[in-house]
C-alpha cells in the first residue's frame, strides 16, 4: 500500500503491526476464504486516481458544461421549482454533526436530529393540516405510491383512481408499484385541465380504495378538493392529495377538506433542484392512520429523571422489526433534507412562507395577463398558482431551443406526456423579475411572429 | 453552561422574521378576486417566527446535541460510516450541479449526464455486471426494483414463480422489499458457520423460486464460501440471484457479485462510496443486472449517442420507472467524485484496509466477549454479550456505557440469529490508534461488568439526556408540538 489516499490512514509500519497481531504475513491471507476462481486479478477496468486540485479543477469543468439558473433564467416547473433558500440553510446543513450522522438509533447522542425531526412533522402537519406526518421519504413521487398502497392495504380494496392532472412521474411510479402487490391503477379524465368529477363519479365503486388528485395540479390548476372529497367519501375511499407545500401557505388545507393521507415533495421549501435529486417526500395522514404510516416518526418522550427528549417510535410498523409483514420496505429516507427544509421553514417564518407564496401567486397572475395582452391563449380556466399552460402556435420544443438561444430556460413541453405539444407550462416563481418575465414574453412573441 | 433545549416553536415570538424577500415588482393581487373563498386558506400555518441568530444558535444547538463521523468513532455495523469526504461537499454545492433542473433540454445538461453516464460504467465493472440503474434512493428501493425485474423476467417467460429466499441473517429490508413486490418469503437458516446451509437451501429452491436474496460477505461478516454451490443450485432451478450490496465495502477490487453468479445487485452509494448518511438520508441505491436483464431495467435510461448523452424512454420490456426524474443526482455526484478520488487501486485498498481493520479489532476483543464465528471475517464482525448477560449485563447497557467514552455503539441486536449480538465496523478510514483506543474502552467495559456492573447498567452518565422511556413514546404518540398540550404537560410535571 502507499500513503497516496488521503482517506487512508494506515501506514506500512501500522499494516505491519496488525499482520503481526494476526500472526498472518499478508492482506490477502484475509481474501482466501474468496474461492480462487472468483478473485479479481489486476486492476479494476476504472480510471486511476486523480489529486484533490485537479479533481477540482475537473468537476467544476464538468458542471460548467450545464446551463443553470443562476446564468439562465429558468420558467421550469413541474414539479421541481426555483425558489430562493436563506444563506442560513446551508450553513446550518454543513454542521457535519447533522450530515455524518446516520438514523438516530442511539437517541441519547442524536436528539439533535430527533428534536429536528420532531420539529419537521410538526411543520408539515400545519401546513398540510393534518395529525401526523412522517420524518419523510424518497420524495413527493415515491411518497404518492406509498400511500395508494396504504389505502390498498388498508381498505382491502384493490383499486385506485387517478387523476390525469396529477404529475406523469407519480402516475408511472404509481404504476410500476401497483404491479408488486398486484392492484389496478385507473386514470381519470380532465376537462378545462382540472379532474372531470362526473368521469369520476363514474369510475368509482365498492372497490376503491383511494382517489388521488394533485393540488395545484400538474397544469397549475388548483382542484376543488370539497367535491372530490365528496364523491370518495359516498364511496368509502380514501381521500389522498398530493399538495405543493408553498401553495399550502395560501390554499385551504387538504386537511380541512378532509383528506385521509397528503403526500408531496418539500423541495420548494429550502432544497435546490439538483437535477431532480435528492429531495424530500412528505407523508401526513389523519389520526387514524397513524400506525399505518410507512417509514420513520419521531415522538416525544422523558428520560429517568422526566426531562424531555425524543425517540423513533411506532417502529412496530418498520422494517427492521416486522419483516415481510411490514407496512414498507423503506429504511434511509431524506432527512437531512428533511432538516433543510425544516430551517427554510423557520427562516421564512408564519409571515414569510405567506409572503413567498403571495409573490409566486402575482408574478403568474402578471406573466399570464401580459401574455394574453399579446395575444396568448392561457388553457387555465380554474384558477392557478405559480404555473399555467400557455398554447404556442409551434412545437414547445422548437421554442425553447429559441429561447435558450436567447439566455431563457423555457417551460415544460406537454407533448410527450399529454400529447399536446404546442402546449407549455411556466413556472414563474419568486425568484423571476419583471424584467425577466417580460423578455420572456418578447422572445415567444417574435418567435410566434417568424 | 446553561442547558438549551426548546423547540424552534418555543422562542417564536409574533412579529420576528428570519428572511426577506424583496416586494413585488408587477403589482399586488388579491388572492379573494382570485380564488373561491372556500379554496382560500383561513388559519395560518403556525411556523415559528424567529430571527436569524436565534436560527443559527437553534440549529447549532441541535447539532451539539448529535454525534456524527466527524465527531467520533461509529462502527455501526452494516452501515459502513467511513469518513464522508469534503471535497464531495463542495462538488455537490457547484452552481452547475446544484442549480439545474431535471427537464431542462438534454444538450443544456451535458455534463450531469456525462457524470451519470459514467458512473452507471463504473459501478457496472465494480460489480461486474452489464448494465446499470441509478433512479433507486435507497438500497431498498434498489432491491424492490431489482425485484420488480425478477418478476417482469420470469413472467416474460410465461412462467409464475412466487417465492423470495432470504437467509435468517439478512437485512429487514430483503423481506419487506419482497413483500412489495408481490413475494412470498421463504427464511433459509444459517449454519453453525454463520453461512447458508446449502442443504437447507436445496430443501426449499424448485419450480417456484424466483430469487434467491444473500449479502456477501453476510451481516456476520462472513463470506459465503459455497457461493458458486449457491449459485448453481438457484439457477438450475430457474431462479435468480440477488445481491444487496450493503457490504460491498469488502470487496472492491478483490471479486466481484457477478463473478459469483448473481444476476442483480444493488450497491449503497451513502455506504460504500461515501455520500454521507445525513441523519437517515438521502442515500442512492443503484442497481447493476446481467445482459439477460437489461431490457426490464427502468426508464429512462441515460445513454450515448455518438459524443451526445441522452435520455431514452422507449424500451417496452422495461418495469417502467421507479423514482423521480434520474435518482438522487447529488449522492450519485458524490460517489462519482470519490471513484475518482480513490481510482482503481485506491479502491483495492479501501477492501484491503477495511478487512484488517476488522479482522485485528476482533482479534483484540475476543478474549474478551464471545465470538460465535472463528474463522476470519471480512469488513466486519459479530460478537455476542451473552457471556456479560450471565453476569446480569446486556448488550444494550454495553452499548450505553459506550457512549460515556464519545463512541457510536456498534448495532446491537442484530443479525437476528445471534444472541446479544454486537456487529462492528470499524472502516478504513479509521488509524489504527482510534481501533486500539476502541478496544481499551471495550474491554474496560467487559472487566466493568465483572467488578462493578452498575457503572454500566446506569449508563450512559455524560450525554446531554439518559435512557428514554421508549415504551411511553409508543403508548402515549406525541409526534407533533402543540401549543397549548405543551404548555398543559409543563404544569402538570410542575405539580408533580
Amino acid at each position: 500500500m502507499s500513503n497516496t489516499y488521503r482517506y487512508l490512514p494506515d501506514t506500512t509500519q501500522d499494516q505491519e503491526e496488525m499482520l503481526a497481531a494476526l500472526n498472518i504475513s499478508s492482506i490477502d491471507v484475509l481474501f482466501e476464504d474468496i474461492p480462487a476462481e472468483i478473485r479479481l486479478q489486476g486492476e479494476l477496468a476504472i480510471p486511476d486516481a486523480v489529486s484533490e486540485p485537479l479533481l477540482m479543477k475537473k468537476m467544476i469543468q464538468l458542471s460548467a458544461k450545464n446551463k443553470n439558473a443562476n446564468h439562465y433564467p429558468t420558467f421550469l416547473g413541474a414539479g421541481t421549482y426555483d425558489h430562493y433558500i436563506p444563506n442560513v440553510v446551508d450553513h446550518m446543513l454543513l454542521r457535519s454533526e447533522f450530515y455524518t450522522a446516520y438514523t438516530p438509533y442511539q437517541p441519547e447522542i442524536s436528539q439533535g436530529e430527533l428534536q429536528a425531526i420532531f420539529e419537521f412533522q410538526t411543520m408539515v402537519c400545519e401546513l398540510t393540516g393534518m395529525d401526523v406526518a412522517n420524518s419523510s421519504m424518497y420524495d413527493g413521487f415515491t411518497s404518492l405510491a406509498e400511500a395508494a398502497s396504504l389505502a390498498v392495504a388498508s381498505t382491502r380494496r384493490s383499486k385506485v383512481l387517478v387523476s390525469k392532472a396529477v404529475h406523469p412521474e407519480s402516475r408511472a411510479i404509481l404504476q410500476t408499484v401497483a404491479a408488486g402487490p398486484g392492484y389496478a391503477v385507473e386514470e381519470v379524465n380532465l376537462v378545462n385541465e382540472v379532474t372531470d368529477l362526473n368521469q369520476l363519479g363514474q369510475q368509482i365503486d365498492k372497490n376503491t380504495a383511494a382517489v388521488i388528485v394533485q393540488y395545484p395540479n400538474f397544469f397549475g390548476s388548483i382542484e376543488d378538493l370539497a367535491e372530490v372529497k365528496k364523491i370518495a367519501a359516498e364511496n368509502g375511499a380514501l381521500f389522498i392529495v398530493s399538495a405543493n407545500p408553498l401553495a399550502l401557505a395560501l390554499l385551504q388545507t387538504p386537511g380541512h377538506f378532509g383528506a385521509d393521507i397528503v403526500v408531496g415533495d418539500m423541495q420548494p421549501l429550502g432544497i435546490p433542484m439538483s437535477f431532480g435529486g435528492p429531495h424530500c417526500g412528505y407523508f401526513a395522514v389523519s389520526k387514524k392512520y397513524m400506525r399505518k404510516i410507512p417509514g420513520r416518526i419521531v415522538g416525544q418522550t422523558e428520560d429517568e429523571s422526566g426531562k424531555r427528549g425524543f425517540v423513533l417510535t411506532l417502529q412496530a410498523r418498520e422494517q427492521h422489526i416486522r419483516r415481510d409483514k411490514a407496512t414498507s420496505n423503506i429504511c434511509s429516507n431524506q432527512a437531512l433534507n428533511a432538516l433543510a427544509s425544516s430551517i427554510c421553514m423557520s427562516a421564512l417564518g408564519k409571515q414569510g412562507i405567506r409572503r413567498m407564496a403571495q409573490l409566486n401567486f402575482e408574478k403568474a397572475d402578471y406573466a399570464a395577463k401580459a401574455l394574453e395582452k399579446k395575444g396568448f391563449t392561457i388553457i387555465n380556466k380554474a384558477p392557478f398558482f405559480n404555473e399555467f399552460v400557455v398554447e404556442l402556435p409551434c412545437p414547445v420544443k422548437e421554442v425553447n431551443a429559441k429561447l435558450i438561444k436567447a439566455g431563457i430556460i423555457g417551460g415544460f413541453d406537454l407533448g410527450k406526456d399529454y400529447g399536446l405539444e404546442n402546449q407549455m407550462l411556466l413556472a414563474v416563481t419568486e425568484q423571476r423579475t419583471k424584467e425577466e418575465i417580460d423578455k420572456l414574453i418578447e422572445v415567444l412573441e417574435a418567435v410566434v411572429n417568424g | 453552561m446553561v442547558e438549551y433545549n426548546d423547540l424552534i416553536f418555543e422562542i417564536s415570538r409574533q412579529g420576528r422574521v428570519g428572511s426577506n424577500l424583496p416586494e413585488s415588482d408587477v403589482g399586488h393581487v388579491d388572492l379573494q378576486d382570485k380564488l373561491p373563498k372556500h379554496l382560500i386558506r383561513d388559519v395560518p400555518a403556525e411556523l415559528p417566527e424567529v430571527s436569524e441568530l436565534q436560527i443559527a444558535r437553534h440549529y447549532t444547538a441541535l447539532s451539539n446535541k448529535n454525534h456524527g463521523i466527524d465527531n467520533g468513532f461509529y462502527p455501526l455495523g452494516s452501515c459502513t460510516m467511513k469518513y464522508n469526504p469534503k471535497i464531495n461537499e463542495t462538488v455537490a454545492r457547484l452552481e452547475g450541479f446544484s442549480r439545474i433542473h431535471p427537464y431542462q433540454p438534454v444538450e443544456t445538461v451535458q455534463g450531469a449526464l456525462e457524470v451519470l453516464y459514467e458512473l452507471q460504467e463504473e459501478l457496472a465493472v465494480i460489480t461486474g455486471m452489464d448494465a446499470v440503474t441509478l433512479q433507486p434512493s435507497a438500497g431498498a428501493q434498489g432491491e424492490w426494483t431489482g425485484l420488480m425485474m425478477v418478476k417482469a423476467y420470469h413472467a416474460q417467460k410465461g412462467e409464475t414463480r412466487t417465492k423470495v429466499l432470504v437467509p435468517d441473517s439478512a437485512h429487514g429490508t430483503n423481506p419487506a422489499s419482497a413483500t412489495v413486490a408481490g413475494f412470498e418469503t421463504i427464511t433459509i437458516p444459517s449454519n453453525k458457520n454463520g453461512l447458508v446451509d446449502l442443504e437447507e437451501l436445496k430443501k426449499h429452491v424448485g419450480s417456484d423460486t424466483a430469487a434467491l436474496m444473500l449479502t456477501n460477505p453476510n451481516t456476520l461478516g462472513l463470506f459465503e464460501t459455497e457461493i458458486l454451490e449457491i449459485a448453481e443450485v438457484v439457477h438450475e432451478a430457474g431462479g435468480l440471484l440477488y445481491y444487496d450490496g450493503a457490504n460491498a465495502n469488502a470487496i472492491l477490487g478483490k471479486t466481484t457479485p457477478g463473478s459469483m453468479g448473481f444476476d442483480i445487485v444493488h450497491l449503497n452509494l451513502h455506504k460504500t462510496f461515501t455520500g454521507p448518511h445525513g441523519g437517515g438520508g438521502p442515500g442512492a441505491g443503484p442497481v447493476g443486472v446481467k445482459a439477460k436483464l437489461i431490457p426490464y431495467l427502468p426508464v429512462p435510461r441515460v445513454e450515448k449517442e455518438n459524443d451526445q448523452y441522452v435520455l431514452n424512454y422507449n424500451e417496452p420490456l422495461s418495469i417502467g420507472r421507479v423514482k423521480g426524474y434520474y435518482g438522487n443526482f447529488g449522492i450519485l455526484l458524490r460517489a462519482y467524485t470519490y471513484i475518482r478520488t480513490m481510482g482503481n487501486v485506491g479502491l483495492r485498498e479501501v477492501s484491503e484496509s477495511a478487512v484488517l481493520h476488522a479482522n485485528y479489532l476482533r482479534k483484540r476483543l475476543e478474549p474478551y466477549f464471545d465470538a460465535p464465528y472463528s474463522q476470519v471475517c471480512k469488513h466486519e464482525f459479530v460478537l455476542s454479550g451473552s457471556r456479560q448477560k450471565k453476569l446480569g449485563v446486556r448488550t444494550l447497557d454495553m452499548a450505553k456505557r459506550l457512549l460515556d467514552f464519545g463512541y457510536h455503539p456498534p448495532t446491537i441486536y442484530f443479525p437476528l440469529n445471534v444472541e446479544e449480538c454486537l456487529m462492528i465496523e470499524p472502516t478504513e478510514t479509521e488509524s489504527k490508534e482510534t481501533l486500539d483506543a476502541f478496544a481499551d474502552v471495550m474491554i474496560q467495559i467487559a472487566k466493568e461488568v465483572e467488578e462493578n456492573p452498575s457503572v454500566v447498567l446506569e449508563a450512559p452518565h455524560t450525554t446531554v439526556i439518559g435512557r428514554l422511556d421508549e415504551v411511553k413514546a409508543a403508548r402515549q404518540p406525541i409526534l407533533r408540538y402543540v401549543k397549548e398540550e405543551a404548555a398543559e404537560r409543563e404544569k402538570e410535571f410542575a405539580r408533580s
